[in-house]
């Protein structure tokens, strides 16, 4: 019951007015900034770090009011996805799938109270594992070697071919452009220059949140356009203010297997949020979705990628703070700020400053019920943003989108690089190619590549390091699983379908 | 921290988080190549807001963030649209050195004047608690024997900074086969330290300030620093230059500016810069931020660059990163 008592005195520290005010105020400007496109975690942090310098706050408060805004960045970011199908960040881009759906529906709230609550149990569980088994996790993630996370990917990968579309090969297709836009920049292991045009612009790679409110929010604004040049667009009509409480009850499984796998992938440093979300929504959707009501606004399909980024982003605070290792661009961040302010983290810190750590802990768990008291009063307001003429909001949707890109890097050079990925996006949604398997292969591309090459400067090129590990042997099993059911449901599907098409 | 600060706190967090780039134009401009958060992001705020406080400049010091090409965009922006501009200084470290000894920037060392180092991260080179090699001596003797045996890991891409540094070492150490030896690249000194503790590595060669944590809860064990002199913190452990490896491997923050700059102007940064080292603001700044103070400046400093671009360069040659 050691952990209980340190627990309390994390409560006692979290629990000075100023920290209360610091993690209110993180909260809130972090489910702003994370509704916004083109802000997201790393931005949000990142801003406020010089302003903890500023007020001279030391290091627990500072680390409270950055968890506080990550925790609501990552509640934050998927208001858009719903609303606008626009992702107001990385890990939001799986929430798209379903909440979107669901709001034109009409059950825009449901899809919020749901996305809010997943996020509560999500990361509820996140900060309930970091409390009771940090340590231990963190020695187990040593482990994982290049060639484990490689493995990992693979199965990553191999499971988007379930996500989106009805075609699998422009979901192949997609994935593949994602893939090859990751390659952009200079080469991780030599440093050469690739795909660059002679552009130092292009040396540092495509940043994904650039690539991503361009592929969203350029694209959709686009395709609105077009839609009010040739028929006025019909408003999408609300059926109800006040979210069903049975909706939410009936995905309680989605959750904590979203929130499992969520966390897991958390723990493992590099891998985060993006990767959490996705693992949560693609086994979800193999397991559950027996009448292919996933990506149709399947309340499931809500529920198990929101629980999971939101556990990944609280798992990953676990190899950050044990190890030293960022799990995510976010915690880096958050990391370089802990440095400059004399805090060592490693594996001593648990030891030697507990009220920092437990002071972070019990700050997370409020910081949860907080954005969950946050949030649900807003849904209302939220959902009215739906009844907002397209004219009046898409002008603000561009202009929030240019300032959000702009304000990452000063640079002209991002926003024409969102304009292009706006055209690229429009014309694949033109050709019924869903953007998500493209996302996805930006976001992981770049890891899976760095570690397969990693594992190879280990062997000195010899490929069979990639089957020397017990967890990489696993993984790849799994992968074979996951291709065999799907192959096996979509013959399945199609023999039903013909079926269906005789009896007619 | 009294009332009115408490209060004015949510106010200001707000306003910066919708505003925080809208800064007026200010005289004394600081250019971080990077994203907020990094390393030259830390050198500009931090240097900017001690030049206010000791009155050095006037008014606050504006630091924009310009990231790309690894600072390549800042440099090349600098030698052509601000060459002459006084008020303009530019963050810079050893990583910038060793892309314009590699032709990764758009224009030579001279196109820029070259103001200061004010401190130093230092390399090292460590190995498991357990690892069958005791000494520097028992590492060097195994790598001149089979350069190839042993793996190699860092926070930079091959040829970059941590690969670089080892590589003196071992060239210092008598070992001529360098490209045999394997270099893995990792996205930070811990994560390439947790990498050795997983069994994946055997040798880690990078700064000190990243991975401390490891040297002090024993699962670590630095077998020598690259600096001239002892690091305080860890003063039972000898430098390379005491085991007869005649090299340092520091990991510098400093500033240059335009090249077109005035001698009277050029003189005056240096002078100013030296003054901010001194204070006792930059010496604890530095301290906290894992750096040991160290100043190089003006006419010496632009020697240093030159040697370590030439040393940069000759190794990335030997190893084929350049022709």
């Amino acid at each position: 019951m050691e952990t209980l008592s340190l627990l309390a005195t994390g409560f006692s520290v979290a629990l000075t007015p100023l920290n209360l005010l610091l993690l209110f105020t993180g909260c809130f400007v972090g489910t702003l900034i994370g509704a916004l496109p083109g802000l997201g975690p790393v931005n949000g942090v990142a801003i406020l770090i010089p302003l903890t310098f500023a007020f001279g706050l030391d290091a627990t408060s500072s680390l409270i009011l950055l968890s506080a805004v990550y925790f609501g960045t990552m509640y934050g970011g998927r208001i858009s996805s719903i609303l606008l199908n626009i992702p107001g960040d990385e890990p939001a881009v799986m929430t798209t799938l379903d909440g979107f759906p669901m709001a034109q529906q009409g059950r825009a709230a449901d899809a919020l109270a749901l996305s809010g609550v997943a996020s509560f149990v999500g990361a509820t569980i996140a900060v309930i594992g970091l409390s009771m088994f940090a340590p231990v996790l963190a020695r187990a993630a040593i482990h994982f070697g290049p060639a484990d996370y490689f493995a990992l990917y693979i199965l990553a990968f191999a499971t988007i071919g379930g996500v989106a579309g009805v075609d699998p090969r422009k979901t192949l297709l997609s994935g593949l452009i994602g893939l090859m836009i990751a390659t952009v920049g200079l080469d991780p292991i030599s440093g050469i220059p690739r795909y660059t045009a002679d552009s130092f612009h292009l040396y540092d790679g495509i940043e994904p949140i650039v690539a991503l409110v361009g592929l969203f929010a350029i694209s959709e604004i686009l395709m609105l356009l077009e839609k009010h040049l040739k028929d006025r667009a019909a408003a999408i009509r609300v059926d109800t203010w006040i979210p069903s409480l049975s909706v939410i009850l009936s995905t309680k499984w989605s959750m904590l297997r979203g929130s499992l796998i969520g966390f897991v992938a958390g723990v493992l440093p590099g891998a985060g949020a993006s990767l959490g979300s996705v693992m949560a929504y693609t086994v979800e959707k193999q397991s559950c979705d027996k009448d292919g009501t996933f990506g149709k606004g399947d309340p499931r399909g809500v529920a198990a990628p929101e629980a999971g980024n939101n556990a990944a982003s609280g798992g990953a605070l676990i190899p950050m703070l044990s190890l030293g290792v960022p799990g995510s661009g976010t915690t880096a961040v958050m990391l370089a700020m802990l440095i400059s302010l004399n805090v060592q983290p490693g594996p001593l810190l648990f030891a030697r400053d507990p009220e920092l750590v437990w002071g972070l802990v019990a700050s997370l768990y409020m910081a949860n019920v907080t954005l969950l008291i946050l949030n649900l009063p807003m849904i209302g307001l939220f959902t009215r943003l739906m009844a907002v003429p397209t004219w009046a909001l898409m002008p603000i949707v561009a202009a929030v989108s240019f300032v959000g890109v702009f304000s990452i890097s000063n640079s002209v050079f991002d926003l024409e690089v969102m304009i292009a990925f706006g055209v690229l996006g429009y014309v694949l949604r033109k050709m019924d190619v869903s953007l998500v398997p493209l996302v996805l292969g930006l976001l992981l591309g770049g890891d899976m590549e760095r570690n397969l090459r990693r594992a190879m400067s280990i062997s000195d090129g010899d490929w069979s390091i990639l089957l020397q590990s017990w967890i990489s042997i696993v993984l790849y099993v799994m992968t074979v699983c996951f291709l065999v059911l799907s192959v096996w449901l979509a013959l399945r599907d199609a023999k039903r379908d013909k079926a269906r098409v005789f009896e007619a | 921290m009294n009332a009115s600060r408490i209060l004015a706190l949510p106010a200001a967090l707000a306003t910066a988080t919708l505003m925080s780039f809208a800064a007026p134009a200010q005289a004394t401009e600081c250019i971080a190549p990077s994203n907020p958060g990094g390393g030259w992001d830390f050198t500009c705020r931090t240097i900017g807001r001690i030049l206010t406080e000791l009155g050095l400049v006037d008014g606050n010091v504006q630091v924009t963030n310009m990231p790309g090409g690894v600072g390549a965009v800042t440099y090349a922006m600098v030698a052509s649209e601000r060459p002459d501009d006084p008020e303009l200084i530019v963050a810079t470290s050893t990583v910038g050195i060793t892309q314009i000894a590699q032709g990764r920037y758009p224009a030579p060392v001279d196109a820029m004047r070259w103001l200061g180092m004010l401190g130093a991260d230092v390399g090292v080179v460590a190995v498991k608690a357990d690892s069958p090699y005791q000494s520097l001596a028992d590492l060097t003797a195994a790598m001149a024997e089979d350069p190839g045996a042993l793996t190699t890991a860092g926070s930079s891409a091959i040829g970059g900074w941590d690969h670089i540094r080892l590589l003196m070492v071992a060239r210092e150490a008598g070992v001529t086969d360098l490209p045999a030896i394997r270099w893995v690249q990792f996205d930070g000194g811990t994560d390439a330290v947790t990498q050795m503790l997983g069994g994946q590595i055997d040798i880690v060669s990078t700064d000190i300030s990243e991975i401390g944590g490891f040297v002090q809860s024993g699962d670590i064990r630095v077998l020598g620093f690259m600096s001239d002199e002892r690091v305080p913190a860890y003063a039972d452990v000898p430098t390379m230059k005491e085991q007869g490896i005649d090299m340092t491997g520091y990991n510098w923050r400093g500033l240059y500016t335009g090249g077109e700059v005035s001698d009277a102007d050029y003189e005056e940064w240096v002078a100013k810069l030296e003054t901010l080292y001194t204070s006792e603001n930059w010496q604890s700044a530095a301290v906290e931020f894992g750096l040991v103070p160290i100043w190089r400046g003006g006419a010496d400093f632009e020697a240093y660059v030159r040697e370590q671009e030439q040393v940069t360069a000759d190794i990335s040659r030997d190893i084929g990163v350049i022709q």
